[in-house]
């Protein structure tokens, strides 16, 4: 079926065929997924448009921005300074790396045994499926593992990448490291847009990323509420969209949900009963449509109130100080706050481990399920020290290792249903 | 739960399905038949003559059956509750629960009060289920039923590497031609299911007493390795296949 993308499409040279079955089912799996919730909240309609429109409508707008010179910058994590590419006028995205999508083709360059993150960002590339790629002027990938550091290396034959060094520690030499490669990203964005970062830019920049942290924590501290008034597949899907939409219109209007959640608390009505056993997720990001999990929790009688993860909790926690007045005062607010993320690349990582049990204990959790993508060796080794926490917490985990296809769902649920099971009161 | 209802458990395994009807707490009758190809079709056969007043389905079909089941309301839980439940109603002293079903294998940690405190599965293959034993069996053209006897008829303990069905198959075709006695290559397969066994069960930290349910505790060669790797005799009961349709049913007599 034709639509009104398809020459942006055709242009943005993506394989029309392969994209389009892509579409559909993610529209199917979307409808499956999303749509049949009972009494969901009016602000999801504009997620919803989003969504539909992942492929079309802000591509679009990408192209728009394009043709007026501005540059789009993506990535693939967290510590990818936003506020830098916002103050050189740019537009910070996320990629496409939550599908099988192009697993086949990934396979041919990278090994098997490689986690299902980076194999579907590859995929995707070497696929032509995704239209946000195809749109960059410039990949920014990092070192936190080193599947992905290596995966950089094999990228770079096929689109534009810049590597960031993440420290893998955080000792003052460490810091001075991350501020040397903040200096060398800010060098590398104004050469790519030709605009100079100044102070005043860059004020503005931090204060709208903040923003977008701001109501996302608002949002974080609304659902804490027992009963939770939002399902947990519907603020992963909030936490998923606010890497690629438009920053301003995503804060408006989460803003706007957030209110319609706060009259729905007033009025003491929750998105499932209130004695739903609350579970919170813990673990490795999930990007679009990676919502597998997420759905069989959700539809095994619990309910999720917490995400910490990249796509969650972890992207939102801390905020850049808005208190630095001069440029380097500012590099310097910027080079602590993204220090502060928790990311399991680090050694030691205890940050994180007090994090998941300071939620687990505000969140008012009755369980926690880690879940690790399959070859996540980050992750995985650490679900032991997080179950291990936990357990001192009195808090019961699950950990779960998977990636994104559908051939364990039957296992899942089972796991699942029977961890519902045990930790329901 | 009124006095004269009687509580069905029906558990839908991937090879057999067992039913187990309750009276006040006793059992008045139990069946079980094999899964085949028709699972919903076997599961009414075995259904024929009861007529429950509560039903409880688990297992991997516990879906599929509750959700075909017209008149009756059917309600589901899965094979770790109702292993959990119907081992502890047998054996009030059981503190960990070894499964090994067809497709599956189970571990569960009790709670001093008898709730599930952890539990792990077997990961997507069937390697160290009944569905290994199962295909090594025919591979040695033994019947699955004397597989066990037979192992025990070894003369010595060797030491099969794979734990992939079909490469521990070719492990075992090689052992033979190289003039292996089958007994032995028998016995050195079941020693693979409960050295993997043993992993499962280290990993959860297991506490005594053990109780071993599931098909594949009617094997009296993984039962004999299990003890002897322990160190400790095992609580085996008398109908250890039908332990999840027990706790099936018996979690339909809670109170509502």
């Amino acid at each position: 079926m034709p639509t009104p993308y398809d020459a942006m499409w055709e242009k943005l040279n993506l394989d029309l065929d392969a994209h389009a079955g892509l579409l559909s089912v993610l529209g199917k799996f979307y409808g499956d997924i999303y749509l049949t919730q009972q009494g969901r909240l009016k602000g999801m309609e504009y997620l919803d448009f989003v969504l539909s429109e992942v492929h079309g409508l802000r591509i679009q707008e990408l192209q728009e921005a394009k043709a007026q010179g501005k540059k789009v910058i993506g990535t693939f994590c967290v510590f990818v300074p936003e506020e830098l590419v916002l103050a050189a006028d740019g537009i910070q995205v996320g990629l496409c790396a939550g599908a099988e999508a192009g697993k086949g083709e990934a396979e041919k360059i990278l090994p098997r045994n490689t986690c299902a993150l980076i194999k579907s960002f590859v995929g995707f590339k070497l696929s032509r499926l995704c239209p946000y790629i195809e749109s960059s002027d410039l990949i920014v990938g990092e070192t936190t593992c080193d599947g992905k550091k290596k995966a950089y290396e094999i990228f770079s034959d096929y689109a534009p990448v810049y590597v960031m060094e993440i420290p893998q520690m955080k000792n003052a030499c460490d810091r001075d490291l991350w501020k040397a490669e903040l200096l060398r990203f800010k060098e590398k964005i104004e050469e790519i847009t030709g605009n100079a970062i100044t102070a005043p830019k860059l004020r503005e920049a931090i204060r709208k990323v903040n923003d977008r942290r701001r109501v996302l924590q608002r949002l974080n501290r609304l659902r804490a509420n027992v009963p939770t008034p939002i399902s947990g597949r519907d603020v992963l899907l909030i936490n998923q969209i606010s890497f690629y939409d438009d920053p301003d219109r995503f804060t408006a209007k989460i803003g706007e949900l957030c209110d319609e959640l706060e009259s729905r608390i007033k009025a003491g009505e929750g998105i499932v009963p209130k004695q739903t056993p609350r579970l919170m997720l813990s673990g490795c990001p999930m990007a679009v449509p990676n919502w597998k999990l997420p759905y069989v929790i959700e539809s095994s009688g619990a309910v999720i109130v917490g995400e910490e993860s990249c796509i969650g909790t972890r992207n939102i926690r801390d905020l850049v100080s808005e208190r630095a007045e001069t440029l380097e005062e500012m590099l310097d607010a910027i080079a602590d706050r993204y220090l502060r993320i928790d990311c399991a690349c680090f050694t030691p990582n205890t940050e994180r481990l007090d994090h998941i049990s300071e939620m687990a204990k505000e969140l008012n959790v009755d369980g926690v399920i880690h879940f690790a993508l399959s070859f996540c060796q980050p992750y995985t080794m650490e679900a032991f020290k997080v179950e291990k926490i936990l357990k001192e917490a009195g808090v019961p985990m699950l950990s779960i290792e998977t990636d994104y296809s559908m051939e364990d769902v039957e296992q899942l649920k089972t796991r699942v249903e029977a961890f519902v099971e045990m930790v329901r009161k | 739960m009124r006095g004269s209802e009687t509580v069905a458990g029906i558990d839908i395994g991937s090879r057999s399905i067992e039913l187990v009807v309750l009276l006040d707490q006793k059992i008045v009758h139990q069946a079980k038949v094999p899964t085949t190809f028709d699972p919903l079709g076997q599961c009414k056969k075995l259904m024929e003559n009861a007529k429950p007043s509560r039903m409880v389905a688990t297992g991997y079909g516990r879906k599929l059956f509750a959700d075909s089941s017209g008149e009756v309301q059917v309600e589901t839980i899965t094979e770790i509750q109702a292993y959990a439940l119907g081992a502890r109603h047998l054996f009030p002293e059981a503190q960990t629960i070894l499964d090994i079903g067809g497709q599956d294998t189970k571990v569960i940690l009790l709670t001093p009060a008898g709730r599930v405190a952890k539990f792990e599965m077997n990961d997507r293959c069937a390697a160290g289920t009944g569905k290994f034993l199962e295909f090594m069996a025919t591979a040695l053209q033994i019947p699955l039923e004397s597989f066990g006897e037979f192992a025990l008829a070894s003369d010595r303990r060797i030491q099969i590497n794979s734990m992939c069905t079909v490469f521990a198959e070719s492990e075992a075709t090689s052992l033979m031609a190289r003039g292996e006695g089958p007994e032995n290559i028998a016995m050195g397969l079941h020693l693979a299911i409960v050295q993997r066994t043993m992993a499962m069960l280290r990993r959860i930290g297991m506490e005594s007493p053990l109780l071993f349910a599931g098909g594949v505790a009617h094997n009296p060669c993984i039962r004999m390795l299990l003890e002897e790797l322990l160190g400790e005799p095992l609580i085996v009961p008398e109908n250890p296949d039908m332990v999840g349709a027990l706790g099936a049913a018996l979690y339909g007599t809670r109170s509502r």
